[in-house]
């Protein structure tokens, strides 16, 4: 195979950081190149490098053989390397042909030739074989669409190499599949894609090379079939895989140990017209409830109610069996509830402000301005949730933003820990974090469980679930279909029957 | 040196320098500060003087802007607080009465209260978007304005009330120790508690901070409330200083002078971070260079360009994506020399 792009000896240094030092990084034409790491192995800067985001401090990149330095985004772009990120930067208001086509809208004496717009536009789509209205606006389509949408954006403009950062956290199985039949297509037309992901599955599902990152330096590449899972992950987390294995053999925690008096929270025919079909959910101290279903089966739709993000229009929801009026996240959080929401950034933490900040964030709203948390006060429990959960770099005044993935998680859970909840909603806290620190976070749940709290436990990874649960309730279509003991009869199968539909 | 040179309020203090030194060619002895009749004089004092009421819109302003809104309505909160002021010591037997002027602050005061609880309604609990909830009263504000004062210039014989703005204490204007003690106030208010901390989570992140139990309407209630207070009492500065209130004119386009001086003092206007101290010096930049167009004479036809061009000049100096082009053209240039 053509080799495309060769990156020899990139190094990069952030003040006070060594970000990539040495890395090698080969791309060939007609390859879908997986690019692995755990948080903060280096994979970002590698791929900033590479589209001009940033400029290399050392190290040589060749395209085509010909070595190439780029100041800006432009000119990757022009030399023909295209991003497509995690969320679509594309225009939800404009149609997809004006998507497609924007900043380079053909023009016929200054004025923008709307009808060779559609048509260009609708030809490419065409031939990428996606069934999508041109015409109609962007955001009519599920974020899966909008995602190919943006892929076809990116090869029309330069079709060399396509680069794609987490482009499945937010798709369910058969959109994943969609976009692994689009980017077969595209690597079958020569395209080279370097795929970034956290989903070791859909890596050996798709990809055909794999080149791990740790620490900023190159552990090395492989084809996929010379690299098993197992000794994938180890070379990502560069040690052995015992503390996963430990948690594995532990087992699912044991129902019959777990003593249910009276239910802490229990929620009878709770619902919300267009979100969430009415549904009962009883929630014991010491219980950890996992919500099982497809994305957008209506998982956090039930979180969200509870919590009292968004109203109920019907049902109760009774607290150490007192009915509540839940007014809004004030009110459950003064029972006692805690909610880690999925989307960290959006939902979660506010970036520019500090780890410290934001870890005392929920507990100093409970307190209102008027009785700020005292600075010794915030300094003890901040450094010592940054110790307990081991939060990296152990700097409480570094802005939030600047922290990989995990850490960010790790922030947003010690905010809600320091507020010692009786319920803990977390949904989604292992999605697009590295290995090690998921094993982390599964961890602290079975602890918190043990000692005596609650959890709300939402995940798209079944295995995790069963791993944690004491309980599973199903959800299929914003219906709560059942609830299951997580006992020995219950597996991955059963709840997968469940999820689709068969009979329960 | 390097965290000297990196700190957000780097350029803007460079600026203020630069413009001083830049006077003393102009003025030699711009920098002077005498002592007459037992008063400071000299242009420092008058430029400080001058800014104490865009200091005051600013300090209100910065809150504001940090839970990522914004008050328009200002320049119109200062005009009714003066206008406010003024009819009630002109309606007084004996406007050099001690207790008729405390009553006509107080009056004034309470009324920018009541403004700025007005424009919180309407952003934080109607849900209307800052810029159009406080345009409302900026325009309206004006028309109010005009009606206490029946259209015309209401002009008072106060001796008491004129010191608010054109007095003395210990040597040093009344005014500028009134917002000093104000800014001071405010700024500890509102660090120690956690009003601060609280403002800037619910600009940074209203969804999150939502989701972390804050009642983001209250603080930006509170923010609305505090930028009228603010603008009241610079109201009060303003007309005290020249004795009488101009509904039309009092106050008129000083929302934009103190935005600036917002941005110059490196609060962003998407919310979040804010900075008490830069607006503070941002203000004092501002009036600065207003002094500076009269010292250097630049013509009056052409002292907003004036303005214009040092502003854009100190905006670019500040923006780190300029600073980077610039750094690295140049040590491309020095690269091919």
């Amino acid at each position: 195979m053509d080799e495309i792009l060769t990156m020899r000896g990139i190094g990069k240094r952030f003040p006070g950081v060594v970000a990539l030092d040495g890395v090698d990084f080969t791309l060939r034409a007609g390859e879908v190149h997986a690019l692995l790491g755990e948080n903060g192995a280096g994979k970002s800067t590698l791929i900033k490098l590479l589209t001009g985001v940033y400029d290399i401090d050392a190290g040589e990149i060749r395209l085509d053989g010909v070595p190439v330095r780029f100041t800006g985004p432009g000119q990757a772009q022009a030399a023909g390397i295209s991003t497509v990120y995690q969320e679509v930067n594309l225009c939800p208001n404009l149609s997809v042909a004006e998507n497609i086509m924007i900043g380079r809208e053909p023009r016929r004496f200054g004025k923008i030739s709307w009808s060779k717009v559609r048509q260009h536009a609708g030809a490419l789509v065409a031939r990428l074989d996606l069934s999508v209205d041109v015409t109609a606006p962007l955001s009519s389509y599920s974020i899966a669409v909008q995602q190919m949408i943006a892929i076809a954006r990116a090869v029309d403009v330069s079709a060399k190499v396509l680069i794609l950062d987490e482009p499945t956290s937010s798709l369910d199985a058969s959109e994943v599949q969609q976009l692994f039949a689009l980017m077969r297509r595209l690597r079958d037309d020569g395209v080279a894609i370097v795929f970034v992901s956290h989903f070791l599955d859909q890596v050996y599902e798709i990809a055909d090379r794999i080149t791990v990152l740790r620490n900023g330096g190159l552990v090395g590449e492989w084809a996929v079939a010379d690299l098993p899972q197992l000794a994938l992950v180890e070379k990502m987390i560069g040690k052995e895989l015992s503390a996963l294995e430990r948690l594995e053999e532990q087992g699912r925690p044991s129902v019959a140990a777990l003593e249910r008096g009276a239910p802490l929270v229990a929620a009878d025919g709770v619902g919300r017209a267009g979100s969430i079909t009415p549904f009962d959910l009883t929630i014991h101290k010491g219980e950890v409830v996992g919500l099982a279903g497809l994305l957008g089966s209506g998982r956090t739709e039930v979180a969200r109610l509870l919590f009292g993000a968004d109203r109920a229009d019907s049902g109760t929801i009774q607290i150490d069996g007192k009915p509540v009026a839940m007014r809004g996240p004030g009110t459950a959080m003064t029972h006692g509830m805690a909610f880690c929401s999925e989307n960290r950034r959006t939902e979660g933490l506010v970036e520019e402000l500090t780890v410290r900040e934001n870890i005392i964030l929920a507990l100093q709203a409970r307190r209102g301005w008027s009785r700020p948390l005292s600075r010794r006060r915030q300094d003890e429990l901040v450094s010592k949730y940054i110790k307990a959960l081991d939060i990296r770099p152990a700097d409480p005044d570094r802005p939030v933003r600047n922290l990989s993935g995990g850490n960010q998680q790790k922030v947003l859970l010690a905010r809600w820990l320091i507020t010692e909840p009786r319920l803990l909603i977390i949904d989604e806290p292992t999605r697009g974090i590295d290995v090690g620190a998921k094993t982390e976070i599964q961890k602290l749940v079975a602890e918190l469980s043990d000692g005596g709290m609650a959890v709300l436990f939402i995940s798209a990874e079944l295995e995790e679930v069963l791993r944690l649960s004491h309980k599973i309730a199903v959800l299929r279509e914003r219906r709560l279909v059942e609830v299951l003991e997580n006992d020995d009869a219950v597996d991955q199968d059963r709840i997968m029957a469940t999820i689709a539909g068969g009979n329960p | 040196m390097k965290a000297v040179v990196r700190h957000r309020l780097f350029w803007p203090a460079v600026m203020l320098v630069v413009l001083l030194i830049g006077n003393t060619f102009y003025s030699p002895s711009f920098l002077k500060v005498t002592l007459r009749d037992g008063h400071f004089y000299g242009s420092l004092v008058d430029i400080l003087r001058s800014a104490t009421p865009l200091a005051l819109v600013a300090l209100g302003m910065t809150v504001v802007i940090a839970t990522a809104g914004i008050d328009l309505s200002v320049g119109s909160v200062m005009a009714i607080s003066g206008a406010t002021a003024c009819l009630w010591i002109s309606e007084l037997g004996d406007q050099n009465a001690v207790g008729g002027v405390l009553v006509a602050v107080a009056l004034a005061l309470l009324l920018s209260l009541v403004l700025g609880v007005w424009n919180g309604f309407l952003v934080a609990a109607i849900g209307i978007q800052p810029i159009i909830a406080t345009l409302i009263l900026m325009v309206a504000g004006r028309g109010i304005a005009q009606l206490i004062t029946g259209g015309q210039i209401i002009t008072v014989n106060s001796s008491p009330y004129k010191v608010i703005g054109a007095g003395y204490a210990l040597a040093i204007p009344v005014s500028v120790i009134i917002v000093a003690v104000f800014v001071a106030v405010a700024a500890v208010l509102v660090r120690r508690s956690a009003l601060g901390l609280l403002v800037e989570s619910v600009g940074g992140n209203p969804t999150a901070s939502r989701l972390a139990g804050i009642k983001s309407a209250r603080y930006i209630w509170i923010a609305y409330v505090f930028a009228g207070l603010c603008a009241g009492i610079a109201g009060l500065i303003f007309s005290s200083n020249v004795s009488s209130a101009d509904g039309n004119n009092a106050g008129n386009l000083i929302e934009l002078d103190a935005i600036l001086a917002v941005v110059i003092g490196g609060t962003a206007l998407t919310g979040g971070r804010f900075s008490i101290a830069g607006s503070i010096l941002g203000a004092v930049v501002i009036k600065t260079l207003d002094i500076t167009i009269y010292t250097v004479g630049v013509p009056t036809s052409s002292t907003l360009l004036f303005k214009a061009i040092v502003v854009i000049a100190l905006c670019l100096a500040q923006s780190p994506a300029f600073r980077a082009k610039f750094a690295r053209r140049r040590s491309a240039a020095e690269a091919t020399a």
